[in-house]
């Protein structure tokens, strides 16, 4: 094989062709911040509907539990199902003495899940198995635990 | 081996062939999505018969898989010049079982979602935990032998040097895989008809006899696409290993036979009537009368190299052996179930969809991985 | 041979690979325990079978009833089930307690001759929540467990629904979640969870209620209608009530010899 200089790349990549489809490429990939744009600037932040029961604070505080509530409420499963501790000790906001339950006491404050939960999640996109078993209050006549 | 795999053509039958496939396999994935939908109701299985056609398949492909050895052995600890050019034929038989096996695991859970929870945490005690974990071993084994041998066969160089320490522990991780399948079933106190020491003995021999058939129909097949030719020495070496392991096949069963009917203990002889008389009984039967006619063909050497015979009694042992690890045994040992009822287990045809589908998703593996292994002639097919 | 890029790259990715896995499933492995409970005692349940036996058919239905219903588990093969009648399976059926023949449900330890009393009693069996549980053993995940406290416990988040411990149980005290269990639901009691489909459930001794310091619902539903009448006995079997009710009576077990060690006892004598 005689050797004839460095490598050239193929006549493709110089072609209008290859130009075009990156355009199209790039155009495609910067969709979102255009079709952002053109509705009208930032949507407006979901605001979950929180009924509180009178005096009673939340299990954290606003700006912890908003991030932290999905690992609290792993952490929450694993004690009280794996580990038989259902009550939660002494320290920590809220009330001492509070069962680890969705239904139970997450649900008692916030009692609508479409309301609360879901308000966000939807327009997050995100889909939480949790109610494929536990109990949505709201629509079941009556409070609940767990 | 990815570029070889996917670049150059496959020639018209070959895109045929993967065309077809390719339908098929969708068809798999739509029947799987409604069963995803709509929870395993859509299959035949109940409380009673709670393991039915995927786990079969499981059992039978990775028999299928584990029979790879038995043209590694020859050739890598015997120097048996034949199957030299066979053993990364049966490696790639090997990927496409074990990729397929795990397909039907993934299908047959009630929540795959959470498939990976086994390696998050796994139970050491859990024999499925080991079977993921051999399973998983053996196929980055085969994908790695298998690569470097097809890219020294391509460079026309030996393989690397660290090859064969590696095809030396496939040996002995074959004949595990399929022990620790068998272990699967053998290990469960309430299931009398698989609470048995032979029954990992019996998985082998039935994986002997069926995977060195399917790998006489593969090279018949490629031969006759003019692909490969793999010898007639090789052909007619496999059909003889295939020919012993059948006769250890169907003595085994007779020996389970007499332990169960002889002492007459009410439990294996009531899963023993269950397996022959009950519903599941036709494909034991199916199973007894492939492997005795299979048997026969293979015993006799002129048959076994009859040009259209030596095929039959390959197919034929493929089919006894899958009626009764494909199904009959799964079945019949859940039959009487452990309140002794008899409940008749019936795939539907979700089900049937799912498996077939899975079984061309494999078909399109191993076509694409023998495109990477075999010479350009592939393209010219 | 060159050493490409695509080699440096691939011998990255596989080190990763390989490196993650070994550790993850090294880790996993060490600090994996089984679950300990060592508050209490070991639990047991003592069932007086002849007293069962006699009781009127309504009452042990709603000794049944108390269960299903405190658990949410579904209804979907029974005349009562609120599915249409052509989607009602009894193989889908889902049942944590339930009441079969005395064949079935001590096969080895009958015989031809037995009494008729015996031969025809229906027979109330669940989980036996046994000491060597084969369950507990095949199950890949961890998904159950027992407790130190006797009871076999579900995990229905970490079960993937492979059905091993269905296959494992001699008892058959395991259901599977063919399907989605809450149209099978007539309504759904709020204090307790529903499942979903492609999870297994049993009896759990009504963990729930024990932590709470109740019994379960079964034994308290026979007490409040029967009083000391109750055919079933409930506690701890050090002392108390088991432990006198395993002292003055002949009790049995069923399949004893699998070695399963099961603590539902069945007062036959």
């Amino acid at each position: 094989m005689t050797n004839s200089g460095p490598p050239r790349p193929p006549a493709y990549f110089a072609s209008r062709v290859f130009s075009i489809a990156v355009a199209v490429a790039v155009g495609l990939a910067t969709s979102p911040f255009w079709y952002g744009a053109a509705a009208g600037g930032r949507p407006a932040r979901p605001a979950p509907a929180i009924a509180e029961a009178a005096g009673e604070a939340c299990v954290l505080p606003l700006d912890r539990i908003r991030v932290e509530h999905p690992a609290l409420l792993a952490a929450w499963r694993d004690e009280a199902v794996r580990e038989g501790r259902r009550m939660r000790g002494a320290a920590g906001h809220g009330a001492a003495g509070l069962e680890k339950s969705l239904t139970g006491t997450c649900l008692r404050c916030h009692a609508d899940r479409a309301a609360f939960c879901d308000a966000c999640h939807t327009d997050l996109a995100v889909a939480p198995t949790c109610w494929e078993c536990h109990v949505d209050p709201a629509g079941v006549a009556g409070g609940g635990r767990r | 081996m990815l570029e070889r795999m996917f670049n150059g053509g496959v020639g018209g039958r070959g895109w045929l062939w993967l065309g077809a496939l390719g339908l098929v396999a969708a068809a798999g994935v739509a029947a799987w999505l409604r069963q995803l939908g709509l929870g395993l109701s859509v299959t035949g299985l109940g409380q009673s018969v709670a393991w039915g056609l995927y786990i079969g398949q499981l059992t039978f492909l990775v028999g299928v898989a584990a029979s790879a050895v038995m043209v590694v052995l020859p050739a890598a600890l015997h120097g048996y010049r034949p199957f030299e050019r066979l053993t990364v034929l049966g490696e790639l038989l090997s990927i496409g079982a074990l990729v397929m096996a795990g397909l039907f695991v993934l299908v047959d859970l009630g929540q795959p979602g959470r498939m990976l929870n086994i390696v998050l945490h796994p139970a050491p005690s859990s024999m499925l935990v080991w079977d993921a974990a051999v399973l998983g071993g053996y196929l980055v084994l085969n994908v790695v032998i298998a690569r470097a041998s097809i890219a020294a066969q391509r460079s026309g160089e030996a393989p690397p040097a660290w090859v064969r320490p590696l095809v030396y522990v496939s040996i002995p991780w074959a004949v595990a895989i399929h022990t620790v399948t068998a272990f699967l079933y053998a290990g469960l106190e309430g299931r009398p008809l698989w609470l048995t020491a032979i029954l990992a003995p019996r998985f082998l021999a039935s994986a002997f006899a069926s995977g060195p058939a399917c790998l006489v129909l593969l090279c018949l097949a490629l031969r006759r696409l003019g692909v490969f030719d793999a010898g007639e020495r090789a052909v007619a070496k496999l059909l003889e290993i295939a020919a012993y392991a059948m006769v250890v096949t169907v003595f085994f069963v007779l020996v389970e036979l007499f332990t169960g009917l002889y002492p007459g203990l009410p439990d294996h002889a009531a899963h023993l009537a269950a397996l022959y008389a009950g519903p599941v009984g036709p494909w034991a039967w199916a199973s007894a009368g492939l492997s005795i006619a299979a048997l026969l063909l293979l015993v006799v050497p002129r048959a076994r190299r009859h040009r259209l015979l030596g095929p039959l009694a390959a197919a034929l042992a493929i089919g006894g052996v899958w009626a009764e690890k494909g199904l009959a045994m799964v079945v019949a040992g859940q039959t009487p179930d452990q309140l002794g009822r008899v409940v008749a287990y019936t795939p539907t045809a979700t089900e049937v969809t799912v498996t077939i589908g899975v079984y061309a998703v494999g078909a399109i593996l191993v076509t694409l991985l023998l495109k990477a292994a075999l010479p350009a002639e592939v393209e010219r097919a | 041979m060159t050493c490409t890029r695509r080699d440096v790259l691939r011998a990255i990715g596989l080190a990763a690979l390989g490196g993650a896995g070994l550790g993850g499933a090294g880790l996993r492995l060490a600090l994996a325990q089984d679950v300990r409970d060592a508050a209490h005692g070991r639990y047991a349940l003592v069932i007086d079978l002849p007293r069962w036996a006699g009781l009127d058919p309504a009452v042990r239905r709603r000794c049944v009833d108390a269960c299903h219903r405190a658990h949410n588990v579904p209804d979907l093969s029974t005349e009562r089930s609120p599915l249409p009648r052509a989607e009602r399976r009894e193989r889908h059926a889902i049942r944590w307690i339930r009441e079969v023949g005395f064949e079935a449900a001590f096969a080895a330890q009958g015989h031809p001759l037995l009494a008729a009393t015996l031969r025809e009693a229906a027979v109330p069996v669940l989980c036996n929540h046994c000491d060597r549980p084969p369950c507990v053993r095949v199950c890949p995940t961890r998904a159950t467990w027992r407790r130190d406290d006797g009871a076999v416990m579900m995990d229905m988040h970490r079960c993937i629904g492979c059905r091993y411990c269905v296959m494992a149980c001699p008892y058959g005290a395991r259901s599977f979640n063919f399907r989605d269990p809450r149209p099978g639901l007539a309504e759904i009691d709020p204090g307790f969870p529903t499942r979903t489909r492609g999870v297994v459930e049993k009896c759990s001794f009504c963990a729930e209620r024990l932590e709470a310091g109740g019994i379960p619902a079964c034994v308290e539903a026979l007490a409040a209608e029967l009083g000391e009448g109750s055919p079933f006995t409930f506690g701890q079997v050090g002392d108390g009530p088991v432990a006198r009710a395993l002292a003055e009576r002949f009790t049995i077990t069923r399949k004893p010899e699998l070695g399963t060690s099961p603590h539902v006892f069945y007062a036959v004598g």
